[in-house]
This record gives structure tokens, sequence and C-alpha cells, in this order.
């Protein structure tokens, strides 16, 4: 099964039933299969103008209860940042998959890239939080994609799920459980402020239709979610709020596979590299080589680093300018060497065999 | 045992298709694993089209290919930009009645584009044959699993065209001209 | 009914000035709403950004408020998402014309079951004053302060040539036919959409020789011309002043609708 054809089955398996979005290259085929299926599962696929639309459509659609998504890559990711950062702000869980692709602007269009990471984190303007996964292989396009709409119902906050071109296109060999588990939207208990958080810091969901009355607006907005934007300790408040509900649970959001521990020399990766790093330590396994591979890259695990308590190097390896790297390199004094890689190629083992072999 | 089989044409012969194809009569069919990748540019029809697929009993963890060892090559641009650095072990199948360029390593000539113009009256079908030709040189899959992979994969109505095309690869295959 | 059981209470004063046409365009809204009998916890209001889409934020029911020009994509996907919830769009003429251009003829286009009440002061009221793309030629702003040489939108032809169901104009002195108008609405399956030219003191009267509020609503009751009369005129090949306001129903039809409860 294809990469992206993964996700959408994920997504349907996981019981989205919205998806607006617009044509992108390389993301397309995550449209194209949920304008397939959705219609048969009582669903919606609506194909929007623009990406602006598909992306404020997925956060009306959300509002009335529905699981909902939407996929793009780099131009139409770069559109969607202002209604992104709507959804943070009136906390609206949805899940966005972005197909990296090479940019800046319309760059590479077919060719695979990592240039997103900092973008999702902090694309839309202000101040917050949100939790980005990446898959690394198909099998995980499929479990991935579940995973991002129990943490988005969870958390309550757009979700992305950060795969690049190599791995959407890529056509390999998966299982689909029989049944797939679902974390609920937790809903509004009567009587509570809709924007009164609960003691993890996330409100209940009043579900638009079920009589709460609720207002929902972009501004800054106190528990009854009535707009107060003058007030400095009220914005304060709310945007620390949103921001610590995700990274004070980033411990409890960390997902990440752990390969020799003991080892000095350690490659860390996300997405597509990871494989090419998977095939180094296969390939010389009495090099003991370490890995970490995050699959949820933000809320950043710090801690994740301390799974290699005798690191004497870092090696990571992106398809980009080193956006991990850096901020790798803030919650470490272990040294950190960025392996970047533009214009689509995948780093190859020999690369990465030469890069470690430096470090030994 | 990993495999790595290139396949490289114009964009319209269904090259993408032949590796999906390929990818699945392993994966589906003979228990194997596989990774299927491709190369492609804007155009949906003409330019040179590459995919690929890995094949291996063991799981697959580099998906894209280094060395491949057999190529299935179906124009002459595409041989030059994909064909011509195939290592001498390596074994080329190659549709002789588009491509004129000859490799370094063993290869195998199949009429594949005029067969299925003149024998199958449909040239759409070239790709299959060459499939056909494909499984019977390099037992890359089963016969019986490309077999039910192409049925799986062509639109209904042209089943027994396909397996048409698969057979008269099989035959080319048996008694092409191998060099 | 009253229109206090639409209001939230606890959300007044509310933040438009003295002589502001948008509270009539609420109240007509308020009022329709209430002779179809609708629930409370049924219907849903949307808005944008502006001066207009604050409306939502003092209406009971849910509603959300959303950036500026995408009022119409958001309510897309609530009402496909759940045809059985009545969707309001509260816009004005820079949320809806400017920004919101292409997401307004695609909702046409769509004939999507949404009514919107496009509440058109003719300039950027929230931010000051500048000029929109309602804002007729020659029309003072701080962003056309030699008066706008821009010819303007008919956001009527506009959404009738879209394809929307119902399209509509009247103004906030035409209380009544405005009121009827958004229940034509409400009532359309498919896309309606009802302009309602409304008086900025502040921000247009001021700067237009508008000396108070009644001034310009004179000029809307002087300078109304129903649709009628001006298919007339055009037929006995009589000029039509180009400072008319052109009133009435421009379309009433039954295309292909999306989003329509089954």
């Amino acid at each position: 099964m294809q990469g992206n054809t993964a996700c959408a089955e994920g997504a349907l398996a996981a019981g989205c039933r919205f998806f607006g979005g617009y044509p992108i290259t390389p993301s397309t085929e995550v449209a194209e299969h949920m304008a397939a299926k959705l219609p048969k599962t009582g669903g919606v696929f609506i194909q929007m103008e623009d990406e602006i639309a598909g992306i404020a459509a997925v956060i009306g659609a959300s509002w009335t209860g529905m699981r909902a998504m939407t996929a793009t890559s780099g131009p139409g990711f770069s559109l969607m940042m202002e209604n992104i950062g709507f959804a943070v702000m009136t906390e609206t869980p949805c899940v966005l998959v972005n197909i990296q692709r090479g940019g800046p602007s319309t760059g590479q269009p077919t060719m695979s890239a990592q240039g997103d990471m900092f973008q999702c984190r902090f694309g839309s303007h202000g101040d917050y939080s949100i939790i980005a996964l990446s898959p690394s292989s198909v099998q995980e396009m499929y479990e991935l994609t579940i995973k991002s709409f129990d943490l988005a119902d969870r958390f309550r906050v757009p979700v992305f799920l950060m795969a690049d071109e190599i791995i959407g296109h890529m056509r390999e060999r998966i299982e689909i459980p029989p049944s797939v588990p679902r974390v609920e939207r937790k809903p509004l208990a009567r009587g509570v402020l809709p924007f009164h958080p609960d003691e993890d810091l996330v409100p209940g969901f009043p579900q638009f239709g079920m009589g709460y009355g609720v207002h929902v607006t972009g501004l800054t907005h106190d528990e009854r979610g009535y707009p107060c934007t003058t007030s400095p300790s009220l914005h304060e408040e709310l945007v620390k709020r949103l921001v610590a509900k995700i990274e004070s649970a980033r411990h409890e959001i960390a997902d990440y596979r752990v390969t020799n521990p003991d080892a000095e020399v350690v490659f860390i990766t996300y997405g597509s590299p990871a494989r090419s790093v998977e095939q180094v330590i296969h390939d010389n396994p009495s090099d003991r080589v370490g890995h970490l591979r995050f699959r949820v890259v933000w809320p950043f695990p710090e801690k994740t680093l301390w799974e290699f308590p005798n690191a004497r190097v870092f090696l990571v390896p992106e398809q980009n300018l080193g956006q991990m790297a850096r901020e790798i390199e803030r919650h470490t004094s272990v040294p950190v060497i960025s392996l970047p890689k533009l214009g689509g190629a995948l780093h190859t083992p020999e690369e990465l065999k030469r890069a470690m072999e430096a470090w030994r | 045992m990993r495999h790595e089989v290139r396949f490289s044409g114009f964009g319209g012969q269904g090259i993408i298709l032949s590796a999906v194809i390929l990818g699945r009569a392993a994966v589906m069919y003979d228990g194997n694993y596989a990774v299927q990748t491709q190369v492609y540019g804007p155009e949906a029809r003409g330019g040179a089209s590459m995919s690929a697929v890995i094949i291996d009993d063991q799981p697959i963890l580099y998906p894209k290919v280094t060395t491949p060892d057999i190529f299935v090559i179906m124009s002459q641009e595409g041989y030059e930009k994909y064909g011509v650095q195939a290592g001498e072990n390596a074994v080329m199948i190659l549709d002789s009645s588009l491509v004129h360029s000859r490799p370094r390593c063993r290869y195998v000539e199949i009429p594949a584009t005029r067969e299925a113009k003149q024998t199958l009256g449909r040239d759409i079908v070239a790709n299959i044959i060459m499939l056909g030709a494909l499984v019977k040189v390099s037992g890359v899959v089963g016969e019986t699993a490309i077999e039910r992979a192409i049925l799986d994969s062509v639109p209904k109505g042209t089943e027994s065209l396909n397996l048409k095309a698969m057979k008269l690869g099989f035959e080319l295959a048996e008694k092409g001209n191998t060099v | 009914m009253t229109y206090a059981d639409w209001l939230r209470e606890d959300r007044l004063p509310h933040i438009y000035c003295a002589g502001c046409g948008n509270g009539t365009v609420i109240n007509c809204t308020l009022n329709a709403l209430d002779r179809m009998g609708w629930k409370k916890e049924e219907t849903i209001f949307v808005s944008g950004i502006g001066c207009s889409s604050r409306a939502p934020g003092y209406i009971v029911t849910d509603s959300l408020h959303t950036t500026h020009g995408r009022a119409l994509a958001f309510a897309t996907g609530i009402k496909m998402a759940n045809p059985a919830l009545h969707v309001v769009v509260f816009t004005g003429d820079g949320d809806l014309a400017a920004i919101g251009g292409n997401h307004f003829i695609h909702a046409c286009r769509r004939n999507i079951d949404l009514t919107v009440v496009c509440m058109n002061n003719q300039i950027y009221g929230m931010t000051g004053g500048q000029g929109s793309p309602t804002t007729p030629r020659g029309a003072l702003s701080t962003t056309t302060p030699y008066g706008s040489q821009e010819p303007a939108f008919d956001l009527c032809e506009l959404a009738s040539a879209a394809g929307a169901n119902f399209v509509s104009r009247w103004t906030s002195y035409h209380v009544k036919e405005l009121t009827r108008a958004v229940h034509t609405g409400f009532e359309t399956p498919g896309f309606s959409f009802i302009e309602a030219l409304v008086q900025c003191p502040t921000n247009y009267g001021r700067r237009n020789k508008f000396r108070n509020v009644m001034d310009q609503i004179e000029y809307f009751k002087t300078h109304g011309i129903l649709l009628q009369k001006v298919k007339r005129l055009r037929e006995e090949g009589k000029p039509i002043p180009d400072d008319a306001i052109v009133l009435g129903d421009f379309v009433q039809r039954n295309r292909a609708a999306m989003g329509v409860r089954r």
C-alpha cells in the first residue's frame, strides 16, 4: 500500500468523517482516497477553493463533533498558517497532514524534504504549542495518523502528521489491525464555563448543536469564551495555559524508538532518513551505532536524549539544513552534528557510514 | 536475498504501474517484503519516468535502490538516464523496438511495444509484456504471483488482454535474444 | 419574542458606535429567525472579522467568530458536517468582498445552504475608516483621501452571477423589507445572500457629508430605487442615476444546492 493511502486508511479507521482540502502534489492521494471512501462511510469530502478554506472547513466541521482532517504540502501549508493559529486559540481538535516537498516557494513539487519542521511548530503568529508526528514507514503512516486524531481530541489542539514525499509515495507492506481503540473527546460538563480548563489544563468540548450556546472566537477570551482583549493578565494566562497543556505533557506525548542505548555514536532521526540509519546499523552490527528515532517530534521530548548516557556525538541526518539538529543542540552538551541533505534524495547508508566513521 | 529492480521509460507507458504490480506480487502472493518508489517530474505523459522495486525476504530498511541488479528499460531516454550505469552483474530487459543502445551487462531484447501493437493490437500492454519477460528471465517473483497481481491491478474488462500480454512476455523471454 | 431572548445580556454594552446601522440589521435578522421558529440549540452564527462580525458574540446561540474573510469557509464545514443545523453568517463588505471574495463566489457556486447577511457600510469601520471594495467612486476614506478612484463591487450582481439561490438588497432604513428578505433567505434552500447597506457615522458618514446619522438614513430612503423600476427605466431607455441604490430581490430560484437538510 502507498504511504498516502495508508494515511487515509488510518484516518478512516480512526473515525475521521470529514476531509476538507485542496489538491497539491505530493499529498493529493490522501484527498483522492478520502474522496472515494468517505461518502461510503457516511462522511463528507469537500474540495475547497484553496487551502485556507480547506482548513477553515475542517475547523468548522470539528465543532460539530466530527473528527476532521486536511492534507497538503509546502505552499498549501503556508496558506493554512493563520487558521492553524485560530485552531490553537479556539482549542479545536483537527489533524493536518503535510507530505513535505522541497521549498521554499513552489520548489520541488515531486521531491522529498523535511523543511517545514519549524513552520509547523512556529509558523502562525503568537506563542503557542502544537503536536507533530513523523512517520518513517507506510505502516507508521497508518498508525501515526490514528494517533494524531487521538492526540488532537485529547489535547484539543491541531496535530500535524509531518511526513515526507518518500514515505508518502512509497509502497510497502502494511499490516492493518482488525480494530482500532479510540480516545474520545472529553465533553464539557454541564454548568462548567466553556473555556474553564480541567486539571490537565484542557477544557471539556462544548460541541455545537448540543445547547451549550458557546461563543468561540479567535480573540483573546475569558473562560466564558467572551472576547476580552485589553487585559494583559487574562491574555498571559490564556496563552500560557495553551502552551502548558502541551508542554507539560510532553513526556506523556513522547513516542520514540531507541537502538543500542550504550552507543557512543548516536544518530537521531525522524521520517525517511531513519530508514538509512537502520540500514547502516543492520549492515554494521559490530559497530554498536546508536539510534534515537522520534515518532513524535513536537513537543520536543528532550529527556529522550538521556537514553544514551555514553553518547559522544549526536549525528542528525535531515532533509533540511539542520532544523531539528538546532533544537537538539539546545538540550544537550553532547556535540550535535547536522547532516543536512536537500534536493529530494535520501541520505545513502554509505554517506551516513562515512559521517559516523569521522567520529569514531 | 535483496533484489533491486529499476524500471524506466517515458510517462504513459505504465512504468510506475509495472513496479506497483511487481511489488504487489512479491508481498501479497510470494510472502516477501517489497518497497516501491519512483522518481517523477511534472509531466504525466512523455519525459523519462523511473520507478523501482526492492524485493527481499527480510524487512527492507533503506527504501531506495542503490545498485539495481535488474533493469527494465522501455525508452532510449530512459536508458540514457537510468540504464547506462547498469553494473556488469546486472541483467537488463529492454524493449528492443524503442531502445537502440545496449549495455555492458547481460541483456534480453524484447520487442514489447511492436509485439503489443502487432500481436495484441494495443500498445498500452507493452509494459505487461515486459513484466512477463522480467519474471521469466529473473524469477524475482513467481509466475502465479505476477499473474494474480496483474489481475488485481488492471481495469475491469482488460484482464484477458493483460494475461495474453503477460504470457507473450514469458514466450518472448524464452526465445528472446539474450546477449 | 423580544430581541432580549436572543441576546447575551451579560455581554452588553456592545462595541457599536452610537448611530451605527448594524444593530438594525441584527434586530431584523433575529426577528426573522424568531418568525422561523428555529431553536437556539439548532442555530449557529458564524462570522469573520470586522464590526459586523462581532454580532454573533452578542447572540445566545453557538457561534464561531473566525478569521478575516474566511467565515463562509468555516460555515461550509459546519453545514456540510451537520446539515441539521441552521447556519447564519454575519459579514461585512471588507470581510466578504475583499479578503473573502474567493470564498464568497465559491459558496455561491456551491449554493451551499447558508444565509449570509452582509452589513455593507462601504468602509473598513473597525480599523478606522479605510476604503473597501464597496466604497463608492469619489468617496473619502483614510486610504482614499482624494476620493476613491476604484469602481465599487455590486455584491448582489456578483452573488447572482455566481449562483446563489436568493439575493436581495435593502438598507437600514428599510426595516420591514429587510426583515422579510432575511426571512425569505432562511426559508430558501441553498445559498441566500442579503446585503444591507448600513450607515457608519463614525468612519463613513463623518467624512462624506452626512453630518448626522439621519442624513445618511435619509439618503438611503431618497436614493433607494426598486429593481423593477430600474428594469422599467432601462426598457424605456431612460437614464438611471449614478448614485441610485438598487433595492429588491435580485434572484429567487431553485438551483441544485448543497448541505440542505434531508
